[in-house]
């Protein structure tokens, strides 16, 4: 019997610890969910959720806090997922954003805390989810790098840093009381490029707009925005320029910022990435807010 | 900030990135990981060494970098030069108190391998932290201030890593440029520590002279130190031997996470493989049932294999029909681990409570869950010198050496020998919080060779000749609150329809059966588990058990009803007030204790905890005694009815 030759790769080694995990919390909780956001990492979670309890489908649903505001072919992917996959599909927009016609350019970080901190945990009211896998890594900002895989949120969704419950080995404590709930990220220890590859190694489908491609675009308060649709209000002086584009993180589109590539292909792709000396979020209004500690404060405050 | 002057070949990719982008994926595709840690005591420049890593890898890129260099002017320890610390420290309450207060995981990749380092604090309180960093590391970087030497903190960080079982050291004799790069000061420290390392078991360690400021030696050999010709810092996390790799060769074992069961034509068993390498055709044992069968096929989404090892998740279909659920443990059939209830372990202590001796509590190995109580340890370890020392409880993290107990047998192996199977968390019922880890020695013999004796007459057939259902009615509440009035009352009741009961009476069960047992917390929980045993015992004879015992925490409530069959614990909340109670004082006891007479009273200087959801409340300042006697007879009777 020939000995077994190689060591296992990293990425086999992440890979098998996302589908341990997502197993667990299947085993474990009464009613989890994952949450799905059309974007490259959830594409990852949806894959590894499909591998993990294949040939059975997974066993829990998709669920989407939509804003309206993503980007039109996020839209179209989402549903060939869901189709494909042979997962439910839960879409939830905030009923109280939605009658107050809240938006990105009115309302500037209001938009993301109604339609995505307050929709969320609508949400997993709404549906009574008591596990949500999320698609967060810690390698994306300072203070993920300290969250837990399994992190209890109250019943309120508040997160308390200094009261995380103690990780040993790969034994995870998923017990909790009647109304607190588990954000579980299956993909903590995955950086940007271990995703990309992962991407590519197992032909996952993404949205398009991660290729580069000629894009109706505005330059604004230093982000390149996308016109997606003719909501888009655009300021005296501002004209829609084609330009050859792509996008690194993909969000509410008035709020994604692009970056001007030729990369069409998944190797151009992460060629760029790895050259490319601007970190990841970078493109994304969000972490600016509230100085240093946006991040940290937006999650006590129940931000997935 | 001074930039290595020779580009070390670990980092030099950025030309392949931009010359072959192919070529570049083949090889990083085809990495494998390390997880290791750092530590050490405050100031002996941890941050700034995983700092410096990422810098030199280019794992910071240039808004971080700006941000970074803002950081360092605000609050910097470097004066005008960049604090790599600021990196590293990521939450805000600690980047003001200027320590790492949790664990970070970070990352970081070289040609040859990608390393992800989990950051471990070095205050004294954090030992919990450092426990868990380390539990999945396979090696661990003990940092020394060059300075100061061998600390009580390093030689407390390396005894906990090979506690955990990491089996490779680098220390890291750190801060060199402080000391002039002096090799005779370098060479004492080394030897200090290899005596001390020795002592503890530590056989093997590489010693390295380094800065993590400067970055000497780090990824780049130092001309500062040409006496030194050993690697470097990241040679040597490239060379380490990786744990994952060593357990392919040990044998099978695959503790089942998930029956995958989507339609009747497949049943698989899910699990990530602990050990061992599995293909079709290999006889398996499944226990702790020891039934045997082969494995027919190895299935993934990626299609079927023709062989898996340790660290892969699989899902397993047997050729036989087998009994196999979430929590068994599919092994190789020639050699199978042990299966036991009793154990000696080490035991982390993680939680702010502090063990309590003889208290249920949940107790988790891979994907097993029990039910466990911990004796008092027999001894504790002082974590500085190894010393071993008499110890009643543990607190918040002490370590200490225990017996324990769970009610239904575990699937195990040595922890030495298995990780996976000797590895386990303890769970607090109440509040579900992370109490320990635990660490399996062997199981006690006692367990072994102690098996249940099967009856021929069922505990259903000894109910049914009495025409009733065994219960057991748990009276709870505060003393004087009328529990025993009721629960005679009650059993009269009981008696004159003809039904078969025994009441437990709290004080008469101290006058023999408990007699050696006092009023603290511990033998208070003794107390209602040898209580529990004994109810358990007569449900089994078919009897209705009543008891009347203050029974104050919910723990021990939830111990015993746990031993129960489901519906058949009965739990009754004589809910009287204090002050109400202690009107009565019928026995004269609250006068006692409140002159400082009787200590550890129950309501005076000991917690009542109410049950959360009891069957049945009785509030005596609103129903009379033969009231709720006749409510309870009824309820009882109504579910036995409801049964038939």
């Amino acid at each position: 019997m020939p000995a077994t030759a190689e060591p296992l790769t990293h990425l086999a080694r992440l890979e098998a610890e996302a589908i341990h995990i997502l197993r667990e919390v299947v085993a474990e909780a009464h009613n989890p969910v994952m949450l799905y956001s059309v974007g490259k990492d959830s594409a990852v979670m949806l894959h590894l959720a499909r591998k993990a309890f294949y040939p059975a489908p997974p066993p829990f649903p998709l669920l989407h806090v939509d804003t309206t505001w993503k980007f039109r072919a996020m839209y179209d992917l989402r549903s060939r997922m869901a189709q494909e996959s042979g997962m439910d599909l839960l879409v939830w927009q905030n009923p109280e954003a939605k009658a107050r016609g809240i938006n990105p350019f009115d309302h500037g970080a209001l938009h993301t805390d109604m339609w995505k901190t307050e929709g969320l945990k609508q949400a997993l009211d709404h549906w009574g989810f008591d596990a949500a896998f999320g698609g967060a890594r810690r390698d994306e900002e300072k203070s993920r790098a300290k969250e837990r895989i399994f992190s209890f949120r109250s019943a309120s969704h508040g997160w308390d840093p200094k009261n995380q419950r103690p990780e040993l080995w790969n034994v995870y404590n998923a017990r909790k009381n009647k109304g607190e709930s588990i954000r579980v990220f299956p993909i903590s220890n995955w950086t940007e490029l271990d995703v990309w590859q992962y991407i590519q190694l197992n032909q996952i489908p993404i949205v398009p707009l991660y290729f580069a491609a000629p894009r109706p675009t505005v330059e604004r308060d230093g982000l390149l925005l996308m016109v997606d649709d003719d909501r888009f209000v655009l300021r005296p002086g501002e004209t829609p320029v084609m330009r050859s584009v792509r996008f690194r993180t993909l969000g509410c589109y008035p709020l994604s910022g692009a970056v001007e590539s030729t990369a069409t292909t998944l190797a151009d792709v992460i060629q760029e990435t790895l050259l490319t000396t601007t970190s990841e979020r970078q493109g994304r209004a969000i972490d600016k807010d509230a100085g240093g500690a946006g991040m940290e404060v937006k999650k006590q405050q129940g931000y997935f | 900030m001074d930039h290595p002057t020779t580009e070390p070949s670990g980092y030099a990719v950025d030309d392949l990135i931009a010359r072959d982008i192919d070529a570049y994926l083949d090889l990083h595709q085809h990495k494998t990981m390390l997880r290791f840690i750092t530590c050490g005591s405050v100031d002996d420049g941890k941050s700034t060494l995983i700092g410096r890593l990422l810098y030199d890898s280019k794992m910071i890129f240039d808004d971080q970098l700006t941000a970074l260099e803002a950081d360092s002017k605000k609050v910097g320890t470097q004066g005008q030069a960049i604090d790599f610390a600021l990196l590293v420290d990521g939450l805000a309450a600690e980047r003001e108190q200027g320590i790492t207060i949790d664990v970070a995981y970070r990352f970081f990749t070289t040609t040859a391998r990608k390393f992800i380092v989990a950051d471990c604090p070095g205050h004294e309180q954090y030992t919990r932290n450092m426990i868990t960093g380390a539990s999945t590391a396979d090696l661990a970087v003990i940092l020394i201030d060059a300075r100061k030497g061998v600390l009580v903190q390093t030689r407390r960080h390396s005894w906990l890593c090979h506690l955990i079982g990491i089996r490779s050291v680098v220390l890291a004799v750190n801060k060199m440029d402080l000391i002039g790069y002096d090799q005779a000061r370098y060479d004492a420290i080394v030897a200090d520590y290899a005596e001390f390392a020795r002592s503890i078991g530590i056989t093997r360690f590489t010693a390295l002279p380094i800065s993590g400021f400067q970055g000497d030696n780090v990824t780049t050999r130092s001309a500062q130190t040409p006496w030194y010709d050993g690697p470097t810092l990241i040679e040597a996390l490239e060379r380490v031997e990786i744990d994952t790799a060593r357990d392919a060769s040990a044998p099978l074992r695959l503790p089942v996470q998930w029956v995958n069961r989507p339609n009747l034509d497949f049943r698989g068993f899910s699990g990530l493989i602990a050990s061992g390498t599995v293909r079709p055709g290999d006889a398996i044992r499944v226990l702790p049932s020891g039934k045997t069968s082969t494995v027919a096929r190895i299935v993934t989404f990626d299609g079927d294999r023709a062989v898996a090892v340790a660290g892969e998740a699989v899902t397993l279909c047997l050729s036989d029909e087998i009994d196999c659920s979430r929590g068994d443990v599919i092994a190789a059939a020639d050699a199978p681990p042990q299966v036991a209830d009793q154990f000696e372990a080490t035991l982390v202590w993680l939680a702010d409570e502090a063990l309590i001796p003889g208290r249920g509590c949940w107790l988790k190995l891979a994907s097993q869950t029990v039910s466990a109580t911990v004796q008092a340890p027999k001894y504790s370890i002082n974590v500085n010198t190894t010393e071993h020392m008499a110890a009643k409880t543990l607190d918040l993290n002490a370590i200490g050496v225990v017996e324990l107990t769970t009610d239904k047998p575990l699937v195990f192996d040595a922890y030495a020998d298995n990780r996976t199977l000797g590895g386990f968390i303890l769970i607090d019922k109440i509040t579900n919080a992370t109490l320990a880890a635990g660490m399996l020695h062997f199981a006690l013999r006692r367990a072994q060779n102690v098996h249940w004796q099967a009856l021929d007459i069922s505990r259903e057939a000894r109910a049914a000749a009495k025409t009733q259902s065994a219960h057991v009615l748990w009276f709870t509440g505060l003393s004087g609150s009328g529990k025993s009035t009721i629960a005679n009352l009650v059993e009269k009741k009981l008696h004159a329809l003809g039904k078969h009961t025994f009441l437990l009476d709290g004080d008469n069960v101290r006058h023999g059966l408990n007699k050696d047992l006092g009023f603290t917390e511990a033998d208070r929980i003794e107390n209602i588990r040898r209580v529990g045993e004994v109810a358990r015992l007569m449900t089994d004879a078919g009897l209705i058990v009543i008891t009347a015992f203050i029974s104050p925490f919910r723990a021990e409530r939830a111990l015993v009803r746990a031993m129960m069959a489901a519906g058949e614990f009965v739990e009754v909340f004589i809910d009287t007030p204090l002050d109400e109670a202690e009107r009565r004082d019928v026995k004269g006891l609250y006068k006692k204790a409140r002159a400082g007479a009787l200590k550890n009273f129950t309501g005076i200087d000991s917690p009542y905890e109410p049950p959360e959801a009891p069957e049945i409340r009785v509030d005596t300042t609103r129903e009379s005694a033969e009231q709720a006697a006749e409510r309870i007879v009824n309820h009882i009777l109504g579910n036995r009815l409801a049964m038939i």
